[in-house]
Parts: structure tokens; sequence; C-alpha cells
């Protein structure tokens, strides 16, 4: 370094240098999803621009993020699990009966739901592992199954509603909270299982595992990896917490057969947009979390845009398409 | 492929080429198993009337002549899930150009088909140019023809003239019509598949993409062709189901989730999700099973719910009938 250059770094351009590696390092949703928030905030001050609409925000999109987290281990095992909007549909639906418009029998009702959601991600880990049924198809099986049993058991329509106490997950807000003011219970409920889910995914063997498993099953298999154990825990854990969902579901929306309607293609979509390789081996908690964010503000957006219910699906269907493009063509470049 | 076989047993070969797809011994077995329960528990019709047979297979045509094209992306390992709303909006788009006049059907026949066309090249060009996965891609584009459809029309939409209902309801002797063209489609493409330079193209796609790169085949090419060809297919079961309505709905695809069950049927027939394997007889077989549990449940008078979850028992099982003995781990 003996002739100076025109480009030899200085040390300032070169921690600039650093910084913009830095940024680059950053996946693609979080900026997407904080410009599609801002445009909002824009847009609509007295509703985005308060922590209280903030709080709305979150407390609406926090179904989603919890359904998204549990597809994301599924997707990053590089399998698929459809059943999981049936799996909403199925936990409003029984639980409206079960309740019986008793307040007492909430406990009980959501203590039977997860017990479902335990035996049917069963099911479908089972059936991928040991019938080796591709999980598209067990999990497509499963869904027909699961729709079909809910209604079967309430008659097609839903018995009586869903008592306040079971609805207060997705619907109540903690008041006077302070710097919050109103602090929803759902945001609460998708903390607990986002951090559950980021140190069982992040921080442990079984975490690791998953990955490796979605990145080449017959290598982690030699390395002694329990590839069916593994891949039954991934199904049970995502079909329970699709039954959370579902729970933080219904207390926001109501009783409606069709609550879950297409739920499993968000979540698949909000994991995508989150960067999750279809296919395995790649995935983040966080990511996937603000995947279902990005999702929910675009349809938010959309409504403020005042556009009706048919464009907002076309829309939603280019925006989906662009942002998968996006952060597909700029990890490829990567490699 | 079949390895070249002492020379002379030219029978040997020929039987070996048509082997039949191990999903047609579960066909049987859920016919003989239907009919024997209709038996039983209702009035016996399936094993002796004929008409009821050829029932089956007149309600598989639509969802049959779909599932020809999935199995064409899924072998190139793509897939369609746009599918559904490609039925839907040749449903609404012909029956709307229609207007019940004889004069407007070839009009109405090629602006459907040239929007098929249109949608599978999208498909086909979001997949292999921008690199979105084709799930996604094929489920952001089923989103954009459904809101457009639903922009546009909410119901009933013109109708189509007496005459393109020979289509639907045509007979020829004593076969219908319908029939003749699902099989036409089926050797189609069973013809593609294993004659042609694109269907061994297709089938080196769908097993491994770079490897058919280095070889020297346009896979790009390829898959927006099977795109291309599997919208086409939707486009043709959407004319047929229009002209069996004899006014198009916005809800015709959907309604009969021609999207999924068109995937499970090509998967039931032995068609490797993963791509690389497959072929359109299996399929045919895989639609069958759909006609004969339909027709079985008709029958019997089953639970519309109980329904269902027969069915989805059923997909499963008929997946593991096979997948069980395979050596290899699904995902």
């Amino acid at each position: 370094m003996t002739t100076s250059t025109i480009s030899s770094p200085s040390g300032f351009s070169r921690s600039l240098h650093s910084i913009w590696e830095g940024i680059k390092k950053i996946p693609p949703v979080y900026p997407v999803f904080f410009i599609i928030f801002i445009v909002l905030g824009l847009l609509s001050p007295n509703k985005y621009q308060s922590m209280n609409g903030a709080m709305t925000f979150l407390r609406t999109a926090a179904p989603l993020a919890v359904i998204a987290t549990g597809e994301m281990m599924v997707l990053a095992l590089g399998g698929f699990d459809l059943s999981v909007g049936a799996i909403v549909t199925f936990v409003v639906l029984v639980s409206s009966k079960l309740l019986a418009n008793d307040p007492a029998n909430a406990l009980p009702a959501i203590l039977i739901m997860l017990g479902f959601g335990v035996l049917i991600g069963l099911v479908n880990g089972l059936v991928v592992s040991y019938l080796r049924v591709p999980s598209f198809i067990a999990t497509l099986g499963m869904m027909l199954l699961v729709r079909g049993g809910a209604l079967y058991w309430v008659g097609g329509a839903p018995q009586g509603y869903l008592t306040e106490n079971w609805r207060a997950f997705g619907r109540s807000y903690f008041e006077n909270v302070p710097l919050f003011g109103r602090f929803p219970y759902a945001l609460i409920v998708l903390l607990v299982f986002g951090t559950l889910a980021y140190f069982l995914f992040h921080r442990t063997h079984y975490g690791r595992q998953i990955l490796s498993i979605g990145d080449n099953v017959r290598a982690s298999q030699l390395s002694g990896v329990r590839v069916r154990l593994v891949r039954i825990i991934t199904f049970v854990l995502c079909s329970v917490f699709a039954v959370i969902g579902g729970i933080l579901l219904g207390g926001f929306g109501g009783v409606n057969v069709t609550i879950g309607e297409g739920m499993e293609m968000q979540a698949i979509a909000a994991c995508v947009v989150g960067g999750v390789l279809l296919g395995g081996g790649r995935g983040s908690v966080p990511n996937a979390i603000f995947g279902a964010f990005t999702l929910q503000a675009i349809v938010n957006l959309l409504n403020l845009l005042g556009l009706p219910k048919p464009y907002t699906d076309a829309v939603q269907g280019l925006i989906i398409i662009a942002a998968v493009a996006y952060v597909g063509l700029s990890t490829q470049k990567k490699r | 492929m079949t390895t070249a076989t002492a020379s002379g047993n030219e029978f040997r070969r020929i039987l070996r080429t048509i082997h039949i797809p191990p999903v047609f011994y579960f066909l049987i077995l859920v016919f003989l198993a239907g009919g024997l329960l209709d038996r039983a528990f209702a009035d016996g019709q399936i094993f002796s009337n004929p008409a009821i047979m050829l029932n089956i297979i007149v309600r598989s045509v639509a969802l049959g002549i779909v599932a020809v094209g999935q199995s064409l992306v899924i072998t190139g390992a793509s897939i369609d899930l746009s599918v559904a709303y490609t039925i839907s909006i040749t449903a609404v788009m012909s029956s709307y150009l229609m207007q019940g006049k004889t004069e407007n059907v070839p009009m109405a026949i090629l602006v459907v088909f040239s929007i098929g066309a249109f949608i599978g090249l999208v498909n086909g060009l979001t997949v292999t140019k921008l690199h979105v996965n084709p799930f996604i891609a094929t489920l952001g584009t089923s989103l954009i023809i459904k809101g457009i459809i639903n922009a546009t029309f909410s119901n009933y939409t013109g109708s189509v003239p007496e005459s393109f209902e020979y289509f639907g309801y045509g007979t020829l002797g004593p076969i219908p019509v319908s029939i003749l063209i699902l099989f036409l489609i089926v050797l189609a493409g069973w013809f593609l598949l294993a004659r042609t330079k694109f269907g061994f193209h297709l089938y080196g796609v769908g097993g491994n993409s770079e490897v058919a790169r280095l070889s020297g085949v346009r896979t790009d090419r390829v898959l927006i062709g099977a795109h291309i060809l599997c919208s086409m297919t939707a486009i043709l079961a959407g004319l047929f189901l229009v002209s069996q309505m004899r006014s198009g709905a916005p809800w015709v695809g959907p309604n009969g989730v021609y999207d999924l069950n068109s995937i499970a049927t090509a998967v039931i027939g032995g068609t490797a999700l993963a791509g690389g394997k497959g072929g359109v007889f299996g399929t045919l077989g895989g639609v069958l099973i759909f006609g004969v549990l339909e027709t079985v449940f008709n029958q019997l008078g089953v639970n519309p719910y109980l329904k269902t979850v027969l069915q989805g028992a059923i997909i499963i099982l008929a997946v593991a009938s096979y997948t069980i003995r395979s050596k290899k781990d699904a995902a």
C-alpha cells in the first residue's frame, strides 16, 4: 500500500462498507413490512400512528402469526401441513358445541381442543413417517377428515355461541398498561408461543435436526438423527399451534363455518414471504412471524384504500408473487 | 425406461410398456367393496345396472381432464393450484360470450383457450424466470383470477346454446361423447409423455432440472409448455362443465375443489410430487376411484360431512397402499 489509489479504503468508508454489509444481511421481510406499515401510518395517521393502533394491528395479526410459526417448522422439515385451516374451523365449531353457552366449560373445552391438536398432529406424523405418504397428501386427507369431522359433529351449523371468557384470548386487552396503554391478550399468547418456538427451533438440538432433515434426510439419518421422532414431534407442534391460532381467531372473529378456510395457504404464504424455503432446510421463527405481519398489513392496506373484497384478493395474489420473487432473487444472488 | 431386452422378444417388451399401475388394483378393490356394501344396504344398482357404470365415468370427466394436465405439471416437479379458478373463468366467460347463440360458439372457444394459454404462460414464466416456488406462484395466480372473476361476475351469467350441450349430454351410439373426450385426452397425455421428445424432456426436468439443463434440454421452455398444457386442460374441463350446467357460475371451480383433487388423483395414480415419475393412466385410475366413491356414497345415502371424512381417509389409504412398500422416506 505504498502508492495511493483512488479507491484506497479509508477508515470511514470501510466502516460504511461494514454497515452496508450488515444491512444487506437483514432479511428482506423486515424492510418490506416496515415500508407497508409506514404507508399505513401515512394514510391513516390517527389509526396506525399510535400505540393503540399498533396494538390493535398486532391483535389482528397474532392468530396468523402463531399458525405460521407452527407451519414454518413443518416447512423447514421439508414437509407441508395443509390441515391447519381445517383445525381452526374444528376448534371454533366444536368449541361452540362443547361450551354449551356455559362459561364454566371454557377451560375443559380448551384442554380438549389441545388434546385434539396433539392427536391430529400425531396421526399426521405417523402417516408420513410410517406409511411414507408425502405430507402434502397426508395433510390434505387430514384436512378433509378434520373439516368433515367438525361439520358432522355439530350437524353442519354452529351450535350456540362462544362464551366471553373463551373469546377473551382473541379479543380482550389488559387496560392501562404503562407505556403501551392497552395490551392485547393475543399478543401475550403470541409472545409466549413465539418465544417457545424460537427456543426450540434456534436453541436446541431438536431445532437443528429439523433443518438438517429438511436439507438432507439421508445424511441426517446416517449421522444419527431420529428422523421419524423429530418429524412426529414437529407435526404435533404444528397442529397444537394451529389450535392456539384457532382459539385466538375464534375469539377475535366469533363462530363461523368458513373461519379457517384458506388459512393453510395464508400460513404457507406468510412463511415464504418470511424467507422459508419450501422443500426444507431454511426457516426462522421471527421471520415467519413478520411474514404473517406483512400479509396482515397488506390486507389492512388494501382495506384502507377502499378496494372491494375481490380486488383485495387479486392484489394480494400479485403482492405475494412479487414478494416471493424479490426474496427468491435476492437470496439466489448470494449463493 | 425399459432397457433393450433380448431381440425378437417384442411381445414381452410391449407387455412391459403397458404394465398396469398399482392404483387399478385399489380401484377394483374400492369398486367391489362399494358394490357389496351397495348390495347389502341399498338397492344393489352398482352391480346390476350398467348405466351406473357409465355414470361413474361421466362424473369423472371434468376432474379427469384437469388431472391429466396436472399430472404433466407435477411430472415436471411443478404444481398448478390455479386450475380451479381457471375452470371458473372458462365457465363464466364462455357462457357470457355465447349468450345462447350457436354462431358465437367458435369465438367463445377461441377466447377462453387464449385466456388459458395466457394463464399457463404467466404461471410458467413466474416459475421459471422469476424463480418463484410453483406452489406460491400458482397460488398467487389463483388469487388474481379469483379476484377478477368475483369483481366481474356474481351469479349465473349468460347461457350456452343447445348445440353446445352436445359436449355434456350427447352420445355417440351408446357411449356419451364426454367419455370419448376424456379417453382422447388421456391418450394424448400418454402419447405426449411416453412417445415424444417433450415427454422425455419433462421427465428429465422433473427428475433433476440441473442435469437436464446441462444435457442440453431447454428446461424453462419445457416447463412453460407443461404449464400451458395444464391450463388448457382446465379450460377444456370448464367448457365441459358449462355445457352440462347450461350457464356458467363463478363458483364451479372452487366448489369442485379441482385444484387439490386433481393433485390428489395424480399422486394416487403414482405420479411423484417431487417430479420425474408418473403417468396419466395411473391418474385416470385415481380419478375413477373418486368417481366410484362418489357413486357409492350417493347410493348408500351417506351424510355429506361423513362423506368428506371418508374421502380424506381413503385418499391417505390409497397413497399409503403403495408408498408403504417404498424404501424412500417421504417428506
